[in-house]
């Protein structure tokens, strides 16, 4: 029988392949669950970090496209979001694997794109774009008329008008949204191994163990609720970053006027 | 399914696709669609209903009934659904077991769990281990609408709640000025105007609830994703008439277009729904009505 301690520093890391190699096959203890389930979370946390760090930025791109007055920036951007928030995330990622899966019979170059390390994160990060550029475009349209008028009077134009007034405005306007898109792309990242890409060397997420252990024990009143706990803890954490974020976008105005960060559960995709 | 099928690898292109499209297996793939068409109609109104009490039980003016309405609400938070899903399908199946398994055999000693197995007597199987294939089809199905009638039961709950908040105050205090009892003003006053606030979150649920179809593959059902997955593997000729390479892509891109068209049909509908129900309520959505109409 082996020590919690020992199998902490067994199984910590195993969900990217350190440590020991064999998955615990029977007799399973809670110490055994929690460390498996939590050491998933790295790739939970792994993938909802780079798509919205990378999907921000599109998001912002996407969003002034849409709102632009020439078609020919606003109809792609419109496209695209509505492709990507109209379809299951699901299929998306199916679709997606398997496009990847036929480029990479023609060319040996896109062979990471099979895998979930790089693969999943490009489905996610066109996604999370998708979903936070309509949250953006949502904002730029409520933006204050007499904020756009105060920039022209300044005879700010072009780039100092979106980065100086437009920008900052509509990320206080968005955030709260955006908090919530952030906390349901983590929700939706445990979707990666039950879509169609492989947990090689059986090396998943916090959903696969959790599925894992559920499967071998017959037992599902375990490994779910530690997995609800590891992902309530990160939601918290989420919101708690965000919440010091929101302060900083708000910390000119009087405080009884800012906008508190409220969880709304209404998105799935 | 044509008379000119019996040799496809005589055809050409054209032929050879409408003898593929329509093999028997194809037919069954056409019919997991409807599958989903008909989880959506059996599971949307029961979360409506899931949803109604626990938004109704949120409000309730006892305290332990309206922290379970709450508590309710809460517990979809912070959780992937897709863990919800994985986990009620064993859950259910295995209360269901546990109670049959308590009325049926109440003399069995054995324990119920022992070790990685869960036994009960044979007579308590649900369903029986002699019964027909399709009550076991039946069967999950049956927990299938479960799992997504209190996934979204919660969703909806959310919502109805907040429509509820929002009808104004002033309505009720006449209600209660014209001596109605608590359950009157609810049903006189407060259900038939809470749905025009509450519609823009029922039709984002809508939305979501037929984004979250594909996720009845997780729960061991033959639908759209399963069909797709075995119709678009690679056939080699030793094993089918008709041969081809991996097709999986065209079928998934097939399944896209599916959703978006279905998702597009909904918006356009609810929208329609939105300005009926908008007409003459004093909303700002109502209100922008009255101005185009005068304008």
């Amino acid at each position: 029988m082996k020590t919690c301690a020992q199998t902490v520093s067994d199984y910590a890391f195993r969900a990217i392949g350190y440590g020991e190699r064999l998955l615990p096959r029977s007799d399973f203890t809670i110490c055994e669950q929690f460390t498996l389930i939590g050491s998933g979370m790295i790739w939970n946390i792994y993938f909802g970090v780079i798509a919205l760090c990378t999907g921000f930025f599109f998001a912002v791109a996407l969003a002034v496209g849409k709102s632009s007055e020439r078609w020919i920036y606003r109809r792609p951007s419109e496209l695209f979001i509505f492709l990507f928030r109209g379809s299951p995330l699901f299929i998306q990622f199916f679709f997606a694997y398997f496009f990847f899966l036929s480029l990479k019979k023609n060319y040996a170059f896109f062979d990471p794109l099979t895998a979930a390390w790089l693969g999943a994160v490009i489905v996610l990060f066109l996604n999370t774009a998708a979903y936070s550029a309509e949250i953006f475009y949502g904002a730029l349209r409520s933006i204050p008329k007499g904020d756009t008028e105060a920039a022209d009077a300044y005879g700010l134009t072009g780039w100092s008008r979106f980065r100086r007034i437009i920008f900052p405005t509509m990320m206080r306007l968005a955030w709260p949204a955006y908090t919530n898109e952030a906390i349901f792309l983590f929700h939706a990242t445990a979707l990666v191994f039950f879509s169609a890409f492989p947990a090689r060397g059986q090396k998943g997420d916090a959903l696969y163990y959790a599925s894992y252990f559920a499967d071998k024990t017959f037992n599902p009143f375990v490994p779910y609720p530690i997995l609800a706990f590891y992902f309530i803890l990160l939601t918290l954490v989420v919101i708690g970053i965000f919440g010091v974020v929101n302060r900083q976008l708000n910390r000119h105005l009087p405080q009884a006027a800012v906008p508190k960060l409220r969880v709304r559960p209404n998105l799935i995709r | 399914m044509f008379s000119y099928c019996a040799d496809p690898s005589t055809l050409d292109t054209f032929r050879w696709l409408t003898c593929y499209l329509t093999t028997g297996v194809h037919m069954s793939f056409y019919k997991s669609f409807l599958l989903v068409l008909a989880l959506l109609a059996v599971t949307a109104p029961v979360a409506l209903s899931f949803g109604f009490l626990g938004a109704m039980s949120a409000r309730s003016p006892m305290k332990p009934v309206s922290w379970l309405g709450k508590g309710y609400i809460a517990i979809v938070r912070g959780v992937p659904d897709i863990a919800f899903f994985l986990f009620f399908v064993i859950a259910l199946d295995q209360s269901f077991e546990l109670i049959k398994h308590n009325i049926v055999c109440p003399d069995w000693t054995d324990p119920i769990r022992q070790g990685n197995d869960f036994l009960v007597c044979p007579q308590a199987k649900v369903p029986l281990g002699t019964s027909p294939e399709y009550v076991h089809q039946l069967y999950g199905f049956l927990l299938a609408v479960i799992t997504f009638a209190i996934v979204f039961g919660a969703f909806a709950a959310n919502v109805l709640y907040g429509g509820m908040q929002a009808v104004p105050r002033a309505q009720l205090e006449t209600a209660e000025a014209y001596g109605m009892t608590r359950r009157q003003t609810f049903w006189r006053v407060l259900v038939p105007q809470m749905w025009v606030y509450a519609l823009p979150g029922l039709s984002n649920l809508w939305m979501v609830l037929i984004k979250a179809t594909p996720l009845l593959f997780l729960l061991g059902i033959e639908d759209i994703v399963y069909w797709a997955r075995e119709l678009g593997g690679t056939k080699t000729s030793k094993f089918s008439a008709y041969p081809h390479p991996d097709w999986r892509m065209w079928y998934f891109l097939f399944l896209l277009i599916f959703y978006l068209s279905f998702t597009k049909v909904s918006e356009v509908v609810l929208e329609r729904v939105m300005r009926r129900l908008n007409k003459g309520q004093a909303t700002s959505g109502g209100e922008a009505m009255r101005k185009e109409a005068s304008a």
